[in-house]
Parts: structure tokens; sequence; C-alpha cells
């Protein structure tokens, strides 16, 4: 019963998985981190992740900060937040988050206020979509490792009650 | 796989990026690298144990408490010292100039690229950085470590021939036996290193200086 819902858990990774590249949410670079992942490193794609959560979180509220004020005419110090969201979302393969950036920032470099809000309104979807489904995608991990694990002390317990089940029967 | 822990290459990572920093880290470490990691360009020279006031090896060797370092793989756009300005200083130092740099830059712009490989950088990576770029940094290392053996053996059979040739008594410096002395610790602990290629490779260029010195 539990080797069954490992391997679909393992499906309905893939699936998400699937589905995030095909809408060009992630990219191959995301793949990249998933190979740099192993025994050694087994955390290393969630670490990663995270720090880019906590970062563009950081990065998100200094931007919306600048933009709320109306006399606001920093661009130079947006430009600079852009290109650090940009970096970041790129090394993780945050694909779509990415190109809203290099919209964003065309915006900026015209001095285009309205544009630029409008840029930081999408740019916080996007990255509502992507925090909650890669945390979907964390969790059937976190499922389908749990179930692996459990799998072989559970086959024991049974194999013990099958024994005592045995004993009063013999003479 | 068995490879001893002073016997690999020591690659230090610059990047004001935490992100960029762990995914180099990580590439790093799993091509078999050790591996530092600094956030800025100050940082790394005060890694490499640059001295402000620095004119040679001689203050070098008698300062000696940097750690030794392979390769320097550094981010073009960094707040303060960009790597390029990074790349420029390690040129100038007479003791850093022979460390082999590499440059990273998220952004694809010719005139940067050329800039930086005519300063003398080895590479020249795009960003995110790949396992198959990583993959280039070796030769860059093992030519280095080639270069010094050849240069501290050269350094030593002049010296002997010196000795020997009456026509030619010519003692060396108090700098030169300050950096033979280094560098033969340095070459002890880097033979292990060395690619398996037999250093007697290196011996016809000595005989060519012998019948030179001889004549």
């Amino acid at each position: 019963m539990l080797g069954l819902s490992v391997e679909r858990l393992r499906a309905d990774m893939n699936r998400l998985l699937a589905l995030l590249f095909h809408q060009g949410v992630l990219d191959e670079q995301f793949l990249q981190l998933q190979q740099l992942q192993d025994e050694s490193s087994p955390n290393f794609v969630s670490e990663v992740v995270n720090i880019y959560f906590h970062e563009s979180e950081k990065l998100l509220r200094n931007l919306r900060a600048l933009l709320v004020d109306k006399e606001f005419s920093d661009y130079k110090k947006m430009g600079t937040h852009l290109n650090q969201f940009m970096g970041s979302s790129s090394s993780i393969g945050a694909q779509r988050i990415r190109n809203v950036c290099v919209a964003f920032r065309a915006a900026s470099d015209q001095n285009n206020r309205p544009g630029c809000i409008r840029a930081l309104e999408l740019l916080e979807y996007e990255y509502c979509y992507l925090k909650n489904k890669l945390h979907e995608l964390f969790q059937i991990e976190q499922q389908r490792i749990l179930a692996a694990t459990v799998r072989y002390p559970m086959q024991q317990q049974h194999h013990q009650q099958q024994q005592q089940q045995q004993q009063p029967n013999n003479p | 796989m068995g490879v001893a822990a002073d016997s690999q290459f020591h690659v230090l990572a610059v990047d004001d990026s935490l992100i960029d920093r762990k995914l180099i880290e990580r590439l790093l470490k799993i091509s078999s690298f050790q591996v530092t990691t600094v956030d800025s360009g100050s940082k790394a020279l005060e890694f490499l144990g640059w001295r402000h006031d620095e004119d040679g090896e001689r203050k070098h060797s008698s300062n000696q408490t940097s750690v030794e370092v392979n390769l320097v793989i550094t981010d073009y756009c960094m707040p303060g010292m960009t790597g390029y300005d990074l790349l420029k200083k390690m040129k100038e130092c007479s003791y850093l100039k022979n460390i082999p740099v590499v440059i990273m830059s998220s952004e694809n712009v010719q005139s940067r690229i050329t800039r930086c490989l005519e300063e003398g950088a080895e590479e020249f990576f795009l960003k995110p950085v790949r396992l198959t770029d990583v993959n280039k940094l070796k030769p860059h290392m093992i030519m280095m470590m080639k270069n010094k053996n050849h240069f501290q053996e050269n350094q030593e059979h002049d010296f002997k021939v010196e000795q020997s040739d009456s026509d030619l008594i010519r003692l060396p410096t108090e700098e030169q036996s300050l950096q033979q002395h280094n560098s033969n610790n340095n070459n002890n602990k880097r033979k292990s290193m060395d690619d398996g290629l037999p250093l007697d490779r290196a011996r016809p260029r000595y005989n060519g200086a012998l019948t030179v010195l001889s004549n």
C-alpha cells in the first residue's frame, strides 16, 4: 500500500514540474539545481530556493516602498534592486519572474512610473504563484521521502504480527 | 576519489549574491575542488594576502600568512570593487598575477568580455554558470602549476651552473634564495598535484642553457 503511494507521489511531482515548465514559470536552470542535489547535499534545492524567497520578499518590499512615494525619482536605485532580482531569478530558473523584471527595468529606464507600478503588480503576482507551486512541490517531495523510509519498518511490524498469531496454534 | 585533501586545487569564488555563491560553491565542490567564497573584491584581496603597499616578492615572503589559491572566479558586477577591478589589481601584483582569473557575468556585453580577456582573464562565463563551464577550469590550474614548477627548476639549475663556471660567477641575490626556499617548499607539496607529467620533459631546456653558458 505504501509502496504504491511512493510511486503516485513521484508521478504527482513530475506532473507539477511538467506543468511549471510548460507554463514557462520554470526553465532548464531549475533542472540544473536538481542535478546538484545528491546524498552529500540532500537539501540543496530547498536551501537555495528558501534563500531566494527570503531575498525576493525583501526586494519586493523595497520596490514597493520606492514606488509608493508619488515624488519618487530614484530610478537608479530601482534598477539596482531589479538587477539583483533578475540575477537571482535567473540563477534558480524562475523564468517568468525574470522576464517581468526585464520589462520592469525597461519601464524604469524610461522613468515611466505608471509602467513601473503595473510591472510591480505583475511581479508580485508571479512571485506568489511561484512560491505556492514550489511549496507544493517540496511538500510532495517530503511526503515521498517519508513514504519511502516508513515502508520498511511497517513491513517488519506486519511480519511480527503474523508470527504472534501463529504461536497459539502450536501444541 | 581517494584524492588527499592537500592535493586538491583550491578555488576562491567571489560574488556579492548569496544565491550565486551557494551555486558556484556547489558546482566547484561537485568537481572535487576545495572552495572558499567571499562576498567582495576587497575581501578576496585580503584572503590572497595582498598588502596595500606591496612592491615585490621580498615583502610577501616575509609576511606569508595567506592560503594557497589556484584559481579565482569572480562575478563582474559587484558594488565597490568590480570583478574587473579585482582582476586588474591581481595582474598588477607580482605574486598574484600568475593566479588564473575567471570572470562571470549575467550580461552578454561583448565590450565587457573583450576588456576582461585583454586584461588577462582566462575565461568569461555567462551566468547562470553550468557544470560544463566549471569543467574548463582545471586545465588553467594545471598550466599554472606546470609553469610554476618549470620556472622554479630553471632558477635552481641556473644557480648550480653559475657556481661551477668560474667565468660567470654570479651569486644569487638574497631575494632569489629566499624565493627558492619558499618555492622549494611549495614544490614538494605541489608534486602530488602534478598530473603525472614527468619532470624530465623540462630537462632538454636546461641542456640548451648549459651549452650556451659553457661556450
